[in-house]
């Protein structure tokens, strides 16, 4: 150190440390050190930021359904030995009736909950849509369902539509009806759940309308009115053709949410829940699927299930891709 | 150098408040079922906790049972007790079952019904459980010897110790029985039935004659099952145990007596042990007069017909002697002090401990001298009106002959109540067609 700091005070270039001559070819030595990891830094820093996604998802998204499948062919019995079974868990759905009648009810319930949930949704978002006095309350109290645990949802209507006991009936007893089978009959049951996923998840999808609506010109309604058009006729003939992508893309949202239907019958039937009723009148594809694994103790059965599930869902998503297709088409057109 | 302190504080204010959140998150993932690990040890007193989980009324515990955890505690002081208990019995089963098979989530002591018995005897599930025969120092001699045969493996092992047995006998209420122009009087009540179950229907189509309105006979067609096959010599099983409810003409018997309870329209329509609680409001609100009574379900009557209807209930024999439910106590070996809990359940099922909880619940006790004891035998039931309620039931258990029990009976005894009775009862079902349907069902869940 000395040496060196005595030979620059003379004016002389310091000795060249030994390695020197092979740097000074190239650029300023730090530089080059950190240009090369600035371009490591460039190239690898997102991977390494997404990565803790891709790990867990592998973990926890990949893994599982990749065992799923192996155990679906397979003979599994909670805490034994796997036994190699080919597909047939697969054919032996083909052949139970449980399988059809929980797909059934899926597809039933999943119908008359959807439909008059996009519906309402829609009526509800035109109307928070306008300008009212305390809009931005209503905008909140729409969402307030959905915030509530599915749960604590289907305890109150559990007992709302308790068939001696509960408040539904005693209004009806009032108007004179007679006391309707809320839990044992078939679709007074089916009925009864569909309220309770409509009521959650009305709001929610009112707020992705709204938000839809809003993106919608004003132009076009101003348009519309000096041309005469009613408020029910610009809705019918500017808003909905405009927010048609956002009702497509709610559509598929709840078909995949009514598919995998499973806490609201659950608690709903109480101690019959898993099995969705005495006779299996509400029992859909996942309650199947946790009964076969859980009750029953058996796992390949029910990994075929939710194989089965899972392609189902798959078809819906291409369908929807078709659809987004001929839209597209339709509006480039 | 103010700020910098402040800041300083706040951030460590806000590490402890992370740590804090941290730890809860823990705690609670550690209550709410993957326990097993952090929870048996309670602060830093060195005392042991020892979990013990049961279904439906034990009458262990300290607030309605005998108080004998806080007796036991008292004797041992490095111990604490605490109990979980699920009211359904076919859930808790379930849920047991997947511990079970997982080796986590498990109680120390584990309360088994005698449905599941033979399950839990079973290849799968035996080498889970401690034997007790060896470990815990009970003595297995002054248990029933069918009780203990039934928690015995093939090659020996005691896995679990007998609680309570379940005698039969009919509760009926005595105020709708009265409104219904029927006798009141236990042994004139008794002697309407008496030998045959035909004639225990034949009483319920005279009650809903004159019936006070919104009211039933009996509670459940289910129930009415469950309370035939009781006193069936052959059940589910054939007598290798093998599972045989198909050609088995107690199923058979019940399965009609129950049919034609629900059909002649004299059942309540209700699940027992329903969640929703609609069974146990309809007992507050006296909506049916009978319920088939094994010697544990006067606890469940005095807890849920309440101080309300004290005096209005009483108890009467039987058409036919049987036995339904019974319980055991077993230790599962995955737990951290298996020899505490061992030595916990000996003493809870020993003949002293079998006497208190009788006196306090009823559970009729599987211990031999403890039902001839005068404890037994003189015992009386305020809530029931004074009913003789030992001499009931010891006479009761005098007539009990155990049926062979299958490895499936609990689910297959599920499968009939839940989805084949109740469809009939509740959604008026053909008989024919709910059979075929739990015939399917069993097909289905059993065989895979």
């Amino acid at each position: 150190m000395a040496t060196s700091l005595r030979a620059a005070a003379d004016g002389t270039p310091p000795p060249a440390p030994p390695s020197s001559p092979t740097r000074r070819s190239t650029p300023p030595p730090p530089s080059g050190w950190r240009s090369r990891f600035y371009r490591w830094d460039l190239r690898l820093s997102p991977y390494a930021f997404v990565s803790p996604f891709f790990l867990t998802f592998a973990a926890f998204g990949l893994f599982p359904l990749l065992y799923t499948g192996w155990l679906s062919l397979h003979r599994v019995e909670l805490g034994g030995d796997a036994e190699w079974k080919g597909l047939d868990n697969y054919a032996n759905l083909a052949d139970s009736e449980f399988f059809w009648n929980a797909l059934a009810n899926t597809f039933t319930i999943g119908v008359i909950s959807t439909v008059p949930q996009l519906l309402m949704a829609l009526g509800l978002a035109h109307l928070l849509n306008y300008k009212l006095r305390g809009r931005g309350f209503f905008r909140v109290a729409v969402l307030a369902p959905y915030a509530t645990s599915i749960a604590a949802a289907t305890l109150v209507f559990a007992q709302l539509f308790n068939t001696d006991y509960g408040l539904i009936n005693t209004v009806l007893g009032w108007v004179g009806f007679d006391p309707v089978d809320w839990e044992s009959s078939k679709w007074p049951s089916q009925i009864a759940i569909s309220t309770i996923v409509i009521w959650r998840w009305t709001g929610y999808n009112a707020l992705i309308y709204l938000a839809a609506m809003q993106a919608v010109p004003q132009d076009l309604y101003e348009a519309a009115a000096l041309d005469g058009a009613s408020r029910w006729r610009q809705f019918v003939s500017v808003t909905i053709p405009s927010i048609r992508p956002t009702i497509l893309f709610t559509i598929i949202v709840s078909t995949i949410g009514a598919t995998q239907l499973f806490g609201e019958p659950m608690i709903f039937g109480g101690s019959l829940g898993v099995s969705g009723g005495s006779g299996n009148q509400f029992q859909t594809l996942s309650l199947l699927m946790y009964e076969k694994g859980w009750v029953t103790g058996a796992l390949g059965q029910a990994s075929a299930i939710a194989w089965v599930m899972l392609l189902l869902l798959l078809l819906i998503g291409a369908v929807r891709m078709l659809f987004a297709r001929a839209n597209r088409k339709k509006l480039g057109a | 150098m103010r700020t910098s302190s402040t800041r300083r504080t706040r951030e460590g204010r806000r590490r402890t408040t992370m740590a804090a959140v941290a730890g809860l998150t823990a705690c609670a993932a550690l209550i709410t079922g993957c326990g097993g690990d952090g929870s048996d040890e309670a602060g830093g007193d060195g005392k042991i906790t020892l979990r013990i989980g049961t279904f439906g009324s034990f009458g262990y515990d300290d607030k309605t049972g005998a108080k004998l955890y806080a007796e036991y505690e008292k004797a041992h002081p490095n111990i604490k007790i605490v109990e979980s208990n699920v009211a359904d019995g076919q859930k808790y089963w379930d849920t047991l079952k997947l511990r079970l098979s997982r080796n986590s989530g498990l109680a120390d002591i584990q309360a088994l019904e005698v449905g599941y018995i033979a399950e839990a005897t079973g290849p799968a599930m035996a080498d889970k459980w401690v034997d007790l025969s060896k470990s815990g120092g009970a003595d297995l001699d002054a248990f029933l010897d069918w009780k203990v045969n039934q928690a015995t493996t093939s090659d020996g092992k005691v896995i679990a110790l007998g609680t309570d047995i379940g005698p039969m006998a009919i509760c009926y209420n005595k105020d709708l029985f009265a409104k219904a122009k029927l006798p009141t009087d236990r042994a004139a009540v008794g002697a309407l039935w008496q030998g045959d179950w035909a004639k225990f229907l034949e009483t319920g189509k005279n009650y809903q004659k004159n019936a006070p309105a919104g009211t039933s006979f009996h509670d459940s067609a289910s129930g009415l099952f469950n309370a035939v096959i009781s006193s069936e010599p052959v059940q589910y099983a054939d007598t290798k145990g093998e599972l045989d409810y198909e050609n088995s003409p107690g199923v058979k018997k019940a399965w009609e007596t129950a049919v034609a309870a629900a059909q002649g329209g004299i059942t309540a329509k209700l699940r027992q042990f329903d969640e929703k609680g609609t069974w146990n409001a309809a007992f507050k609100n006296s909506k049916f007069a009978t319920v088939a009574c094994p010697s544990w379900m006067t606890g469940i009557i005095k807890d849920q017909a309440g101080a309300a209807n004290q005096g209005k209930w009483d108890i009467a024999a039987p058409p036919v002697a049987g036995n339904w439910g019974g319980a055991f106590l077993g230790v599962p070996k995955s737990g951290k002090h298996a020899k505490e809990a061992a030595e916990l359940a000996a003493w809870l099922t020993a003949p002293a401990q079998h006497a208190k909880v009788f006196g306090v619940n009823g559970n009729i006790p599987s211990t031999k001298h403890t039902l001839t004891s005068a404890v037994v035998q003189d015992a009386k039931l305020p809530y029931f009106g004074e009913a003789p309620v030992g001499k009931i039931y010891s006479e009761a258990a005098a007539g009990i002959t155990p049926a062979p029990i299958s490895r499936w009976d609990g689910q297959v005894k599920t499968f009939i109540t839940d989805n084949g009775i109740l469809d009939i009862e509740q959604r008026g079902t053909d008989p024919a067609q709910a059979w075929e349907n739990v015939k399917k069902l069993i097909e289905d869940k059993i065989e895979q």
